[in-house]
């Protein structure tokens, strides 16, 4: 991983990393990679990919309004909030 | 040079269940700002989805409805950006094994050809809330009440060569999903959004040309406009030797103009993997069987239901059969009258010019199918003449009551009693003997022009209530004589 690979990912992860960390950062996450590789390395060409070890598959449930108005215990946590709304710093596209 | 156009869609499609996809919050439309969000839908820390199984039920229902595969294992991933719009810092959605794979709807265009549109996939996701820009001291303001909204987005292959194609493609999917009873259809409230990619290529040229996307149209009236300052301002580009850069725009159809909203350039790199939190969903046969037996007719059995049962004419079934809510309205108020092919008359033609004129939708009706029935039985009966039914249904749409009330109060009945027509009748003879003497002396072919007159009294002395078919017989009879 280079310094501008990091960069990228600290963007898009909304992560702020100071320019002096970058290189410890990317020597991290490099060796992170390193143990993929070596996973990778594997041949699992006969090997479903699974989602659960037990094969487990997802449960629905009926469609039915159980979740109460709790608006204001909600609100009440947020840092900023008008007329039932929570403010966050300007988004435009 | 001569152009050609191509277009795909991506069309968003709100589910009508009551509860959102991952959560049991309510997606009931126009509540106050975030009093259905729940710590689901705002991503609070510890909580985990649950999938609606109704959902699954609808999507699987549009997807047999298509003539699509139905993917019996499909899975949810997870597609990262920020906005504040979806807290969880990614939308959940469908990539790989979306529930609904490749079908087609086929549409007829106006020329009375057939045109098949291919449709790649469709796949299930959540909605994000509403951000609202304005008066916030320089913040902008959430509402999550939509977060969690199911939907379908449904996306097509770049089959269609024309606006008149892609809303025509608009309006059928739209008819199928509202007959389907999956989605309200409701565009004004966002219901359906429309995401057209459009390019241009000179007309024989197999590859295709670089296309933009315009975002989230929400009515067939701006697609088209859209569509069609699209597809000049490329073939101005390209013709002054510019080149397209593909990029995401919007129309704004207040002022009829769209701009850019972002290049490809700084598009998002999503980074989609499958989501932890859910699960692969199975369905089995038995649930896909199941969903089979439950489907609702579809607008082209209507159609031909319309034709062959009804005996409509092809265009009257094709039109009352598009939407779910006209074909509802009209096959009550055909039923309660007895008359379809009436029914279809006044569906058509005076409902749909005064809904048009008030921009209601027909369930805003204010003559409700019942009422229109009553009408058309009064004027089935001979009560009233088609030039009077249509001073009743005036009054009826004011509010002045059912057809037998406005009848009643304004005296619109008709004279169709043998009896006091022919009283008329003797009396304008009698007093008319100059004419009846020039009548009775003209030539055959010269009558049926001068009969207008005795007509005209006629009306007159019955203050424009006889019966008109019934007024010529006994004429015809006493002048001829």
């Amino acid at each position: 991983m280079d310094r501008s690979e990091i960069e990228k990912l600290a963007h898009l992860a909304r992560l702020e990393i100071r320019p002096e960390e970058i290189d410890e950062v990317a020597t991290r996450i490099s060796n992170v990679l390193a143990l993929v590789d070596q996973l990778q390395a594997l041949d699992t060409g006969n090997v479903a990919p699974m989602a659960h070890p037990l094969d487990a598959v997802q449960r629905l449930r009926a469609d039915e309004v159980s979740e109460p108005n709790r608006r204001d215990e909600f609100l009440a946590i947020a840092p900023a909030t008008e007329n039932g709304l929570y403010l966050v710093p300007k988004v435009i596209d | 040079m001569e152009w050609e156009t191509v277009i795909g869609l991506e069309v968003h499609v709100q589910l009508a269940t009551r509860s959102k996809i991952f959560s049991g919050s309510s997606t009931a439309f126009g509540a106050e700002p975030n009093t259905q969000a729940c710590a689901i839908d705002l991503a609070m820390p510890g909580t985990l989805p649950t999938v609606n199984a109704e959902a699954f039920r609808m999507a699987t229902m549009f997807g047999l409805a298509i003539n699509a595969e139905i993917n019996r294992r499909s899975i949810f991933e997870r597609k990262n950006y920020f906005y504040p719009d979806l807290p969880k810092g990614y939308q959940t959605t469908q990539l790989a094994s979306p529930i609904v794979g490749a079908g087609y709807l086929d549409l007829t265009l106006s020329n009375g050809e057939t045109k098949r549109v291919r449709i790649h996939h469709a796949h299930l996701e959540e909605d994000a809330g509403k951000s609202l820009h304005e008066d916030f001291h320089g913040m902008s303001g959430i509402d999550l009440n939509r977060a969690g909204t199911p939907l379908i987005e449904v996306v097509t292959e770049p089959d269609m060569r024309s606006a008149e194609e892609a809303v025509a493609f608009a309006k059928k999917l739209h008819g199928l999903v509202t007959s389907l009873g999956i989605c309200d259809g409701d565009m004004s409230q966002g219901s359906m959004r429309f995401d057209v990619n459009i390019s241009v290529r000179p007309k024989g040229q197999e590859k295709l040309g670089t296309r933009t996307e315009t975002k989230n149209l929400n009515s067939f009236k701006f697609m088209e406009e859209a569509i069609e300052l699209e597809i000049e301002r490329q073939i101005d580009v390209l013709e002054s030797g510019g080149k397209i850069v593909q990029e995401t725009r919007l129309y704004n159809g207040d002022t009829k103009k769209a701009r850019s909203m972002r290049t490809k350039e700084d598009s998002n790199d999503y980074r989609y993997f499958p989501c932890p939190d859910l699960l692969p969903v199975v369905l089995d046969d038995a649930f896909i069987e199941d969903v089979r037996r439950q489907m609702p007719e579809l607008p082209e059995a209507k159609r031909a239901r319309y034709i062959a049962e009804l005996g409509l004419p092809e265009y009257d079934a094709s039109i009352l059969s598009s939407d779910a809510a006209t074909a509802a309205y009209f096959e009550e108020a055909a039923q309660l009258s007895g008359k379809p092919k009436l029914a279809a008359n006044w569906v058509m033609v005076e409902l749909a010019a005064q809904l048009n004129r008030q921009e209601l939708t027909i369930q805003q009706s204010p003559i409700s199918a019942a009422a229109l029935a009553g009408l058309i039985r009064r004027l089935d009966d001979g009560t009233i003449s088609s030039k009077m039914a249509k001073i009743v249904f005036e009054a009826m749409w004011n509010g002045e009551g059912d057809a037998d009330t406005v009848i009643e109060t304004k005296g619109l009945k008709q004279v169709s009693d043998t009896g006091a027509l022919e009283k008329i009748v003797d009396d304008i003879i009698a007093n008319n003997p100059q004419q009846v003497a020039n009548y009775r002396s003209a030539a055959e072919d010269k009558r049926p022009k001068m009969l207008g007159f005795f007509v005209g009294q006629a009306m007159k002395a019955s203050k424009g209530q006889a019966n008109p078919q019934e007024l010529n017989r006994i004429l015809l009879e006493k002048l001829g004589g």
